[in-house]
């Protein structure tokens, strides 16, 4: 319980305020105000920037609202196959790579979360130590390279199959479900991969949705697995696609080569900017119904008392 | 007495920790559809987190593409002879420092703030629409945050700029100017991350128990002296434990955060090991100096996280271990 909500309850027994006191909650309230202005003006303005036709543009007339509304940049950005063949690997990452993640996460989680494991202490101390010392990046990629994985959508998904701290949530929400429900079951004759399924799962869905969404954002996000992992431009993710047309000024070509095949006059800002809208518009939307899944993982892992 | 109870009373069926007579092999055998469940997690801890990790060798070797990792030769510390040698070294190391300190002086103790400021709030709905707006920036990707940086900043279109020429000010170019690098970076760091961190912040402030709050105004105590007093030393503990994960992480900046600011103009203030160590390594092909870079880093970080965290059990009583 917050202390906020803590003197709401009590209206009648509040202690008056001071005139200091009244002035900070009016600061306190115009400084979040700004603060939330702040983290929302550069979408804003990309995404009217999106859809602003191009005269507008030029002129910076442009802040945070359209200046005559138009789908143009929208429509040329979803006409070009390069975006749309780099938005289909990312989909392809996230939905294999996230079900990669998923499955080995609660498959080693299980047997982990069992106290009379033999050799679990072991284990454990060998997964911990992988988060305090992490190889190079140098001999990760030479592994990666000698496992023919290079310029594969499985160099990008296996050498993170396995989050360690994403397994220590898991093994941690585990351990609370009684042993035994699992000796009841082990009873009627189930063995130990339907337990896991028919039980473990279904008893763990805020931990499982919690995981599946972190893996799958960490994969729609990851720019510097394929950086590294992938050579072939065919091959590339979007946000690959994103870096090179933005940090390395691919989209002055893109524009230039819209202006010479037809009478489109495209600025190269508006096609970065309907480029970032198109690509961030899943996550964008998604977001008010994931939040409170979000914030609960978030807190999962955090000291409890 | 039921079939199923009767087997409930013989737990050691399935639970033979208990009974000390099973030799591990025994055990193992017993239980084996567990330690099959746990094959792949341990095949991924040896081939993708121990090889790589035994791989760090060729930092001591001369690495040959086509000998490998076993073959090559031995050289011993000559690469990290050569590296501490090396003027780009100081400057790497230099760089790296720097934005570290700015992150930690900066970006750590911004959502900390945000995150009182935030419960001091007593509107709930404002609140919680606060919370909504903030915590989006942490879902878009680096590479989305630098083309939403060269929308504000960029000195043909970026807003930013023109909003400095309408003031009558000259346009700025903050992406491409070294003196302005490291704030830019921290500063697209803060804007994408300060939100989303208050959430362990409000965790550890909603702990704190409201009868606090209520003796303290009884013994006439203003919302300055609760924030002093009972806020403040509550947050402690987990300030204490993220301020000492962060020191371990000193030398990692951040690649992804850096890489994409970076350019040929920045490298002089913007160039750390790790971006050094990607483009010397992996498109250079210098992989046995660049591993030595790597190990170094760890080295330095391990030494930190042990040293931060003793001083922290002697001064605060917090430790991560």
């Amino acid at each position: 319980m917050s202390t906020a909500a803590a003197k709401n309850a009590s209206p009648r027994t509040r202690i008056r305020q001071s005139a200091g006191e009244t002035i900070f909650d009016y600061l306190n309230v115009t400084l979040l105000i700004l603060i939330s202005l702040t983290a929302m003006l550069p979408i804003l303005h990309v995404v009217a920037g999106a859809f602003s036709q191009t005269e507008a543009l030029v002129k910076h007339q442009v802040w945070v609202w359209p200046v005559g509304f138009t789908l143009e940049n929208i429509r040329y950005v979803a006409e070009t196959p390069a975006f749309w063949s780099a938005g289909w690997m990312t989909v392809k990452v996230v939905v294999i790579g996230t079900a990669v993640n998923m499955v080995l996460t609660i498959l080693s989680s299980y047997p982990l979360s069992k106290s009379y494991l033999r050799g679990r202490r072991v284990i454990l101390l060998g997964i911990i130590f992988t988060i305090i010392f992490q190889a190079p990046l140098i001999p990760m990629y030479l592994v990666v390279k000698s496992f023919g994985l290079l310029n594969t959508m499985w160099a990008i998904i296996i050498p993170g199959a396995i989050s360690a701290f994403n397994m220590m949530l898991c093994i941690t929400f585990f351990r609370s479900v009684p042993e035994d429900l699992f000796d009841a079951a082990r009873v009627d004759g189930m063995s130990e991969y339907a337990i896991v399924w028919r039980i473990v799962v279904p008893l763990s869905k805020p931990i499982i949705v919690t995981l599946l969404l972190f893996y799958a954002v960490g994969h729609w996000n990851n720019y510097m697995g394929p950086l590294l992992y992938i050579n072939d431009r065919s091959m590339q993710t979007l946000q690959l696609y994103i870096y090179f047309l933005i940090a390395k000024g691919n989209s002055n070509d893109i524009a230039g080569a819209a202006a010479a095949e037809s009478a489109i006059k495209l600025l190269p800002e508006a096609l970065e900017m309907a480029t970032i809208v198109l690509a961030t518009a899943p996550i964008v939307l998604l977001y008010p119904f994931l939040q409170k899944h979000f914030i609960k993982g978030a807190t999962l892992g955090s000291v409890k008392e | 007495m039921t079939k199923a109870e009767a087997a409930l009373q013989q737990p050691d069926r399935f639970r033979s920790g208990s009974r000390r007579k099973d030799s591990f092999l025994t055990f193992v055998w017993k239980h084996r559809p567990l330690y099959i469940m746990l094959i792949p997690c341990l095949v991924y801890f040896l081939a993708f987190r121990y090889v790589p990790l035994l791989g760090s060798v060729i930092a001591f070797k001369d690495y040959n593409i086509f000998e490998g990792f076993l073959q090559s030769e031995w050289v011993g510390l000559k690469w990290f002879e050569q590296l501490f040698t090396y003027p780009q070294f100081y400057r790497l190391m230099k760089n790296t420092l720097i934005i570290s300190a700015y992150s930690i002086v900066f970006a750590f103790p911004a959502p900390i703030i945000l995150a009182c400021l935030l419960n001091e709030l007593r509107l709930m709905a404002f609140k919680r629409t606060v919370q909504t707006v903030i915590y989006l920036p942490h879902f878009l990707s680096w590479t989305i945050v630098y083309g939403l940086s060269y929308m504000m900043f960029s000195t043909q279109s970026g807003m930013f700029n023109q909003f400095l020429q309408e003031l009558g000010g000259k346009a700025v170019n903050l992406l491409q100017a070294p003196e302005y690098f490291r704030s830019l970076v921290v500063g697209a760091g803060i804007w994408k991350e300060m939100g989303w961190s208050t959430i362990i912040f409000l965790a550890g402030l909603a702990g704190i128990s409201p009868s606090l709050y209520e003796a303290a105004k009884i013994d006439g105590a203003g919302r300055w002296k609760q924030f002093l007093y009972i806020t403040m030393p509550g947050l402690l503990p987990t300030i204490t434990i993220l301020l000492l994960l962060k020191i371990g992480n000193v030398m990692d900046v951040g690649f992804e955060q850096i890489y994409v600011f970076l350019s040929p103009i920045t490298f002089s203030v913007g160039d750390v090991l790790d971006t050094y160590s990607y483009r010397q390594g992996i498109i250079s092909g210098q992989f046995s100096l660049t591993t030595a870079i790597g190990l170094f880093k760890s080295f330095i970080g391990f030494a930190l996280l042990v040293f931060a965290n003793r001083v922290s059990r002697s001064t605060t009583g917090e430790s991560l271990y």
